[in-house]
């Protein structure tokens, strides 16, 4: 383009002639040239944000939106895994079923109580370690990495391990619980000793990555909130309750959510947690979530409808938990 | 006139980042007290990885006495061998680094290009856009398994590597980490500055965009291959029935069979976690800057 210039400027000169002005044609091509680079210039302003964007959207459609909705769609059918194209109609059959299945009913309790045993100790834990981090601390980039180190452990190493550690007769923890007199306990076969350890394993994977998003909210508190506080007395555990967790709001409830989410597809650790090998979630379902209920019967028993329909009803209670949060953080909000 | 911008001086575009959290800490100085908690979860955090390499030293009968190993053994490196062999780690390994570096880099250069977009041009619809990428976070894959499985046998893709790696590119977190980052990080002037010496949107992507968010590209490139290589569940569907396992999936099908041999589960676990806790005993500063960095506007 700078070539193109040089040149409608030059050609004048080049003619010899003491041209006042630049021929008429000249400037008429030059014009046009001027307005369809502004043509272009205007096109790549208007739409290239959206070729931007694109990518993430298509990508969604493809491999997140289309899927959504096909499983709806496949919840209405009886497919099998053997031959996952072939669909009959069968209505709300494969609803009416799981409804009716026990097992179903055990598996949301399990994700329910799961999932409260797992989330409410690692976002308080993470909160308190949030809060000590903040202090001046020597070495406190150790610290954090150290915490974050189960973060980069994987599922299936870490329910391996826990496995192990876990174990009944020969496993690290009985063996330190029998030294405060506390018999051995069965961690695998009942019910609650189990979702505590299958919870324990989402606990040391979190807690820690929880505590950085707190620090970082924690961080962002303008320190003069904490110094008008103190001239008014307010000693260090007012000062958390009144300065730091109310500026935590938007933060707590971002983690709560995303804990949520976490935790309703709960599915490598109690797969990996049976000592059966097998995804019932131990001998009596005991520790059987959801997400492992809609492998169970979509990958064992083979019953792909049947799993979409499991998929759909996760998804509904989903949005269901998400609106009761909605509304929950509104009424905190207008009530403070 | 376009040289002025092919190369925009890197510390110019690097400067306006806001200072990194390195006001570590508040004023107030730590007691002991905190110091003994800090130290209690430091050793819960480490512990149970400490505990996996020497479960791996020991051999299966010595798991089995009472009280538990507390120290090495030595069998750690015939253990990994085996495991390594068992499993086909060398080849999952290789199955999971293409994987995770395929995922990462792709999710990385997208989601700065949408980023810069959200961030930094004015377009129709920019904001409703980008509430639909925050709500699609709130739609957890795992619950579209069955028609991707489907989709999967239809393409007659099992057991291949795009089976995996195609839709772990969808990624909100990186486009919203990226746009957080481009809002305080790219100052306009220096756009608009491009802009008038004519270049066009892809010239500024290339030249300036890029150069400004190549920290914040690092820690998301980081974090995803992360995400990527400890993925459990879909590998875990599709990746089955003939092999090429990803890093993951032939761990976990160590502990299969009747009578396990822990030890070399442990060698597994152990194998498939190290090459992760490397990168983060390397690049942790920068992994915990990034995290704590997207999170205070999250």
């Amino acid at each position: 383009m700078t070539t193109g210039h040089d040149t409608a400027a030059a050609s004048p000169t080049k003619e010899g002639g003491a041209a006042p002005a630049r021929p008429p044609a000249e400037s008429a091509a030059e014009e046009r040239r001027r307005a369809r680079l502004s043509r272009r210039w205007q096109r790549d302003v208007r739409w290239s944000p959206y070729a931007f964007v694109s990518p993430f959207f298509l990508l969604f459609l493809a491999f997140g939106l289309f899927p959504l909705i096909y499983t709806g769609w496949a919840s209405l059918h009886q497919v099998e895994l053997t031959s996952p194209t072939d669909m009959n109609w069968v209505g709300f059959r494969n609803y009416t079923r799981i409804f009716d299945d026990d097992f179903f009913w055990n598996a949301a309790k399990n994700t329910l109580t799961i999932g409260i045993i797992s989330t409410v100790p690692q976002l308080l834990m993470a909160m308190g370690l949030a809060h000590i981090l903040n202090y001046k601390l020597r070495g406190s980039t150790f610290y954090r990495v150290a915490m974050l180190a189960p973060y980069a452990t994987s599922i299936a190493a870490a329910s391996l391990v826990f496995v192990l550690l876990f174990g009944r007769d020969y496993g690290m923890i009985n063996w330190a619980l029998n030294h405060v007199g506390i018999d051995n306990i069965d961690w695998q076969n009942d019910k609650w000793p189990s979702q505590i350890a299958v919870s324990s394993i989402v606990i040391w994977r979190w807690t820690g990555y929880n505590a950085l998003i707190y620090l970082a909210a924690m961080q962002a508190i303008p320190q003069d909130l904490y110094e008008s506080a103190a001239l008014d007395g307010a000693s260090r555990w007012q000062q958390f309750f009144h300065v730091t967790l109310p500026s935590l709001r938007p933060t707590i409830l971002f983690t709560v959510v995303v804990s949520t989410i976490g935790a309703s597809q709960l599915f490598g650790e109690p797969l990996l947690f049976d000592a059966n090998k097998g995804a019932s979630g131990g001998a009596q379902h005991q520790f059987q979530t959801l997400g492992l209920y809609l492998y169970e019967q979509g990958w064992v028993n083979q019953h792909l409808g049947r799993a979409s329909a499991i998929a759909w009803t996760m998804f509904l209670i989903l949005i269901v938990v998400g609106i009761v949060n909605y509304v929950i953080s509104r009424r905190l909000r207008a009530s403070s | 006139m376009t040289t002025t911008l092919t190369k925009p001086p890197a510390d110019e575009v690097k400067r306006p980042r806001r200072p990194r959290s390195a006001r570590a800490g508040g004023t107030l100085h730590a007691g002991p007290i905190a110091y003994v908690i800090l130290a209690l979860f430091t050793i819960g955090s480490l512990f149970p990885l400490v505990w996996t390499a020497i479960a791996a030293s020991r051999d299966n009968q010595r798991l089995a006495q009472n009280p538990p190993p507390l120290w090495f053994g030595g069998g750690l490196f015939d253990k990994l061998e085996i495991a390594w062999n068992d499993a086909n780690l060398g080849e999952a390994f290789i199955n999971t680094t293409f994987v995770a570096g395929v995922s990462a880099i792709t999710i990385v250069i997208l989601s700065t290009i949408a980023g810069f977009a959200f961030a930094k041009l004015r377009f129709k619809g920019r904001n409703a856009l980008m509430l639909i990428v925050i709500g699609t976070m709130m739609v957890p894959p795992q619950l579209s398994v069955i028609p991707l499985y489907m989709m999967v046998a239809k393409l007659d893709w099992s057991d291949q590597l795009q089976a995996v790696i195609l839709p772990s590119l969808v990624s909100a977190f990186g486009v919203f980490f990226m746009r957080q980052y481009l809002l305080q990080a790219l100052p306009d002037e220096i756009i608009e500055a491009a802009r008038v010496d004519g270049a066009s949107s892809w010239r500024v992507i290339w030249h300036v965009v890029f150069p400004a968010a190549r920290p914040a590209m690092a820690v998301l490139g980081m974090l995803m291959f992360v995400q990527t290589w400890n993925d459990f569940l879909w590998p875990f569907l599709v990746l089955t029935q003939n092999g090429n396992p990803t890093v993951q999936v032939a761990v976990a099908g160590l502990g299969r069979g009747y009578t396990p041999d822990q030890s070399l589960i442990m060698a597994g676990a152990l194998l498939g976690t190290l090459p992760l806790l490397v990168v983060f005993a390397i690049f942790g500063k920068q992994i915990v800057g990034g995290i704590m960095q997207g999170a205070v506007k999250g």
